[in-house]
């Protein structure tokens, strides 16, 4: 337990006032409900002092001082109501307005400007300037971040949420001094940076607009949906400003959710990928060789023959997204096992959960709950991160990390095959090979030989630090795995952030060194995809049913009786082998939602080399669908509601933000088929399913009121020890890069599976660096 | 050529080449302060400097002694002796004499502090525009090295201290203690946040004394000859001589080193020579261009010490002594002040980059004959509005002299505004020193 802070009494406009010792001033008048305006201060970022809008009077001091720099102390006197203060806060904005240019009328953050709400409240009526003001062109800096540099009112927000927060460093104060001063970019004339639009929606005023938004609507025109974004498995809540049933603006502004301030590039301005003309709008159906417009009772009835057709052959199997709601996974591993009777059922899985479980249940202390959320991750004590790129592919877990590091002196253990960006807040960095994870861990947990060999240095030159210039080069060599574990056994509290590069035998090694560790640990398992972690949960397995169920635990059984019918108790076919038999003409149906495995895993069902009956359910007419016989246009996540389970393992509700016309959603499609198919599903209400869902799924019964804050409501998936942890075949085992069919496949900063590879703006981003990394 | 009211401490060698070389310095007494200082203890020679009275000569009149006692004698992070040698203050032109003719006194002080606060490695900021100068100093700094003056185990003491030159790059406020410390740590030269101060977080953030050229080069002088010989120089609490530059509107421009408390009238008529052209005398600005100015009338009968200046409100800064005769326009005066500080803000903190460039805008216009006579109020406003406002001390020295020539000057803004050209006669163009 942390010991409680000391308290001191001050006194603030005559009102008694106690405070922890040494919170700044600011904080406690605003925790006492008394204003102080402020625009450079900005919570958990440096002070600055700088714009002079929190002056306040302290007695005995002689001069007004800023509210954001001083600490309270016991007897302090405190006015934030007097003359001098509120002439002084008239008198910053004054000096700030006058080399403003006072273009509101077109300017983006009209409408949400603090300079505009400030003026109104503590400014005066009128302008006493009157000497002329300097006109400078508005630049583009990248894709993303456009500057008009006269609205800047300096202020170094997006300086330090840059630099401190993302620790990318891409903008600084720059030019001549005075009033020659300005923001400036990394690369002279424009921006070479992670594109995450933090800058511009920390920015008071309109000087830092957004690409994708500036000048297409005013806020005042969009309704506002908190939405949970459907790229990386972090889930972080996303306002959608929707006008016209369109998404135009993604932000996070009112900072709630699980990730505050946070939204990386995807989560921003990844959603235009809703909005394009590849968007599939009417059901299709393959006649005469060639897919044609049908309507969608057509299309599910041709679907629904040709399944059925197809399950009394040699049978049907089925394979999910990873982005679908958590009841629709609920619901179609229902529809394949109840309604097509087949546990030939998968989906693209990437961390190796059903291992973790089975380690957690044969080696951890099973009484302490195993899982931290996103948020401990802010204040952990240490971290250990076993491979992965958390900036890349967990760009919030990324900035939690740096947050405990910045703010909680957070200490990180990094073991990795290549060197990551966060190597610059590791504690420890110990480098394996990338086929080493499984003897450096087995060594970890003291059951092995330091794998010395394995132990290479990196020269600073070849780390990888795209699309970032290190502000210092890293010069520190990698620890040794001896003194590597040495210091880590020094930790009595660490959360373990293991990436999918950690499978099967070494997460028994995983968890043993978890065990080993004195005090608590707990754990992350990194996942990509929005929602794999819930596709996982709810059983969409060959040989699992929701909750890590084996087909022939007594927990089947029960299942049984919930869902009212029998369950195949075959195990079946793992996503490879579906396409595989698939392909070879073994499996005769193949219904695939979300995914577009065609060429992948030598799997080719071009209509003519296939004698197999192919649905496509999905947002566009990927290569998969093209291929299909019944093609089953899809609502993306942001225009249904239900819910999602991130990474972590927190459960959040999705709202509906957007509508899109012709499309159903997954969970609709997938009733209405199982109804065709000869089950009926029961009610299609997210709610209502989610009830079930929490009654039934272990670790599931989670909070309502949690789940609807948007707090994040973590689940408790308890250790599963009937699991067998068998090696698992997965099939999304793919490079991080554009490939040059242009498919954008894992997840890096830019790129996220189908979705982001129809982002029009996550694709300029993209050709942007590829054009500048080429010069 | 030294005036007969003068008293040549630490102008001692000013006009002897000779003191330039190790050997000439050591002929004329010199080291024997760092010699006293090396069988004393840290807190003696602490001791010995608060008897002295000294207040620092960089403008803010700090007790040197006292600002060393801050120090921690325990530190994780190396200790730092800066010398802040940016002599950038309108109407100061001392340091740079210091530099040119009595390089080692700023060697020998140096090591002295680094002595007494328990450093081992000490920097020389020089303001970029004194490039003459770097020749002088490195040449003294190599021959200190060479004969054991710096280095390892001075003159077998046992003390290590190294000192090195760095380059400003042109800009007055780095001048200001913490924005020096940026600039040398090679960052943009902003000012820091304070606290901490420099004693106990300042370069690398390790302790750090920072002191004007003139302050550390009285320090060999205080040490030899005593503090309370020193002291005994000026008034109560005013230890000393100091480097007064005269500017202006006078015959004998020049800087020159006399007690504190010596009477202006003395100073002007005696020392510099009387006004030039023999005219009355409008106005003097005490102790460089931010310091308030003083009308004729409200100097008469001042003795030039701290005290006895700031009982008219105003302060002996950086020595920097401005004449103005009769003739002077007011108006332009402060146009030249205020550009002066637009030009210089560090435009990091909103009163002073966006108050000096309105100001500079406001004045300059209405200097031109487009003035109106709520001008002037404004004048006053903008002012006070930056005054006390800043993040740093340069908001207020941008402020004071325009506050206090505006309202001291007032009639001669109210003519102003009624006119469409300066109504001035030809003003005298002042001389420099
Ligand atoms: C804007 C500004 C400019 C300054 N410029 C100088 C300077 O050029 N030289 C100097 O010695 N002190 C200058 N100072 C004062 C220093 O901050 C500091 O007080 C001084 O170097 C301390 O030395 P002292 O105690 O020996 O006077 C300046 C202060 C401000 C606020
Ligand atoms: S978009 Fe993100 S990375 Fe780029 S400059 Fe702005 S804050 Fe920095
Ligand atoms: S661009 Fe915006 S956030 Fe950055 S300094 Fe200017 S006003 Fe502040
Ligand atoms: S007062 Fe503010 S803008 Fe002016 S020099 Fe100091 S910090 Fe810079
Ligand atoms: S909020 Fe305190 S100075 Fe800006």
């Amino acid at each position: 337990m942390p010991e409680p802070p000391q308290m001191v009494n001050l006194t603030i406009n005559g009102r008694p006032v106690q405070a922890p010792a040494g919170s700044l001033l600011i904080e406690v008048c605003r925790a006492n409900q008394i204003e102080v305006p402020s625009f450079c201060y900005y919570p958990n970022f440096s002070l600055q002092a700088a714009c002079r809008m929190c002056l306040v009077e302290i007695e005995k001091t002689p001069k007004p001082q800023t509210a954001c720099t001083v600490t309270v102390t016991e007897g302090m006197v405190v006015k934030t109501d007097t003359p001098v203060v509120h002439q002084a806060r008239k008198s910053s904005i004054e000096f700030i307005l006058t080399n403003h240019p006072l273009d509101c009328p077109v300017c983006d953050a009209g409408g949400q400007c603090e300079l505009q709400d400030m003026t109104f409240r503590y400014g005066a009526a009128e302008s006493r300037f009157e000497e002329p003001k300097a006109h400078r062109d508005e630049q583009q800096w990248s894709p993303v971040v456009y500057f008009d540099r006269p609205r800047c009112i300096l202020c170094y927000r997006c300086v330090r949420v840059c630099g401190e927060g993302m620790d990318v460093w891409a903008l600084a104060l720059g030019g001549q001094r005075g009033v020659g001063s300005s923001i400036i970019p990394n690369r002279q004339d424009h921006l070479e940076c992670e594109e995450c639009g933090m800058c511009i929606d920390i920015c008071p005023v309109g000087a830092l607009t957004s690409g994708p938004y500036r000048y297409k609507t005013r806020p005042w025109e969009m309704r506002h949906t908190g939405s949970i974004c459907t790229f990386c498995g972090d889930g972080c809540k996303t306002t959608l400003g929707v006008r016209n049933g369109q998404i135009m603006r993604g932000d996070n502004r009112d900072k709630s959710g699980i990730n505050g301030d946070f939204l990386c590039i995807k989560g921003r301005y990844g959603f235009d990928f809703t909005r394009g003309e590849a968007r599939l709008r009417q059901p299709l159906v393959r006649r005469q060789g060639e897919l044609r417009p049908a309507s969608w009772a057509m299309a599910l009835e041709a679907a629904a023959q040709g399944l059925l057709a197809a399950r009394q052959q040699q049978g049907v199997g089925v394979l999910g997204s990873t982005r679908l709601l958590n009841e629709e996974h609920y619901q179609l591993q229902k529809l394949a096992r109840l309604a097509l009777k087949t546990n030939h059922l998968d989906h693209s899985r990437s961390a190796d959960l059903p291992g973790f479980l089975a380690a957690l249940a044969r080696h951890a202390s099973s009484s302490a709950t195993p899982w931290a959320s996103s948020q401990d991750l802010k204040t952990a004590k240490a971290v250990l991160l076993v491979g992965g790129d958390p900036t890349q592919e967990h760009p919030l877990l990324a900035w939690n990390l740096r947050w405990a590091y910045r703010l909680h002196a957070s200490r990180l253990y990094i073991l990795n095959a290549g060197d990551i960006k966060l190597r610059r807040q590791a504690h420890r960095y110990a480098q394996v090979a990338a086929s080493g994870f499984d003897a450096a861990l087995a060594f970890l947990a003291g059951s092995g030989a330091a794998p010395a060999a394995q132990l290479t240095s990196v020269p600073p030159a070849a780390i990888n630090t795209w699309p970032i210039t290190p502000v210092s080069p890293i010069s520190q060599l990698p620890d040794g795995l001896p003194e590597f574990l040495a210091a880590l056994r020094q930790e009595s509290d660490v959360i373990i952030v293991f990436s999918p590069q950690v499978q099967a035998a070494a997460l028994a090694s995983l968890v043993q060194l978890g065990a080993s560790l004195p005090g608590q640990t707990r754990y992350i398992a990194l996942a990509h995809d929005a929602n794999s972690r819930g596709a996982s949960d709810m059983g969409l397995y060959p040989g699992l049913l929701p909750g890590y169920a084996p087909l022939s635990s007594p927990a089947a059984a029960q299942w049984e009786r919930l869902w009212g019918g029998p369950l195949p108790s075959e195990p079946g076919l793992d996503a490879a082998g579906m396409l595989d038999a698939f392909n070879r003409g073994d499996l005769d149906g193949l219904y695939i939602v979300g995914a577009n495995p065609l060429r992948r895993h030598g799997f080719d069902a071009a209509p003519g080399r296939r004698k197999g009956f192919l649905v496509v359910q999905d947002l566009f007419l990927t290569e998969t669908a093209a291929a299909a016989d019944v093609v089953l246009p899809a609502l993306c996540a942001y225009e249904k509601s239900g819910t999602l389970t991130n990474t972590c393992g927190e459960v959040q509700w999705q709202r509906r933000a957007a509508d899109f016309e012709g499309a159903k959603s997954d969970l609709e499609i997938i009733h209405e088929l199982s109804a065709l198919l000869g089950h009926d599903l029961g009610t299609s209400s997210p709610e209502r399913i989610f009830q079930e869902i929490r009654a039934h799924v272990p670790g599931y019964d989670v909070s309502w009121v949690q789940l609807h804050s948007g707090a994040g409501a973590l689940s408790h998936l308890p250790p599963q020890s009937s699991v067998d942890a068998s090696p698992l075949v997965r099939i999304s085992a793919t490079p991080w890069t554009r490939s040059a069919d242009g498919l954008a496949r894992g997840q890096t900063l830019f790129t996220d599976g189908e979705l982001a590879r129809r982002s029009v703006l996550l694709n300029s981003v993209m050709e942007r660096h590829e054009t500048n990394d080429a010069q | 050529m030294p005036h007969p009211a003068e008293i040549r401490i630490v102008s001692r060698r000013f006009g002897n080449p000779e003191a330039r070389t190790l050997a000439g310095y050591l002929a004329d007494e010199g080291y024997q302060g760092l010699e006293k200082a090396l069988a004393m203890t840290p807190e003696q020679i602490v001791e010995e400097m608060k008897a002295s009275g000294l207040r620092g000569r960089g403008g803010a009149g700090f007790p040197t002694g006292m600002k060393w006692s801050f120090v921690p004698k325990q530190s994780a992070r190396p200790k730092y002796i800066l010398c802040n040698a940016d002599e950038s203050e309108p109407g100061t032109c001392k340091d740079r004499l210091v530099m040119e003719w009595d390089p080692f006194s700023i060697i020998e002080g140096m090591t002295i502090a680094a002595r007494a606060i328990g450093s081992r490695q000490g920097y020389i900021f020089i303001r970029g525009e004194y490039r003459y100068l770097f020749a002088i100093v490195d040449r003294a700094l190599e021959e200190a090295y060479a004969a054991g003056y710096l280095g390892k185990n001075i003159r077998g003491s046992g003390m290590d201290f190294f000192l090195y030159t760095h380059s400003g790059a042109g800009a007055y406020e780095c001048g200001e203690e913490s924005a020096l410390m940026e600039s040398l740590e090679g960052k943009r030269g902003l000012p820091r946040l304070k606290p901490p101060f420099p004693a106990i977080v300042g370069l690398y953030g390790g302790p750090t004394v920072i002191n004007n050229v003139e302050t550390l080069a009285t320090v060999p002088h205080i040490l030899r000859g005593g503090g309370a010989w020193y002291a005994a120089y000026g008034p109560p609490k005013n230890g000393g001589t100091r480097l007064f530059c005269l500017s202006g509107h006078i015959n004998q421009p020049g800087v020159y080193e006399l007690p504190l408390g010596f009477p202006l009238e003395r100073m002007l008529q005696e020392v510099g020579g009387g006004i030039l052209e023999g005219k009355p005398l409008k106005a003097i600005v005490p102790g460089g261009s931010s310091t308030p100015i003083l009308t004729a009338a409200e100097t008469a009968g001042l003795n030039m010490d701290y005290d006895s200046v700031a009982r008219l409100g105003t302060f002996l800064g950086s020595g920097g002594v401005v004449v103005l005769a009769r003739d002077t326009c007011m108006v332009k005066f402060a146009l030249r002040i205020i550009r002066f500080y637009r030009h210089e803000s560090c435009g990091w903190c909103v009163p002073c980059r966006e108050g000096t460039h309105w100001l500079a805008q406001a004045i300059g216009r209405f200097h031109a004959g487009q003035g109106r006579p709520a001008d002037i109020k404004l004048f006053e406003d903008v002012a006070s509005n930056i005054l006390g406002r800043t993040f740093c001390p340069l908001g207020d020295a941008a402020a004071m002299p325009i506050l206090a020539i505006v309202r001291k000057f007032r009639a001669e803004f109210e003519a102003h505004a009624a006119t469409a050209a300066c109504p001035a006669p030809a003003a005298l163009e002042p001389q420099s020193a």
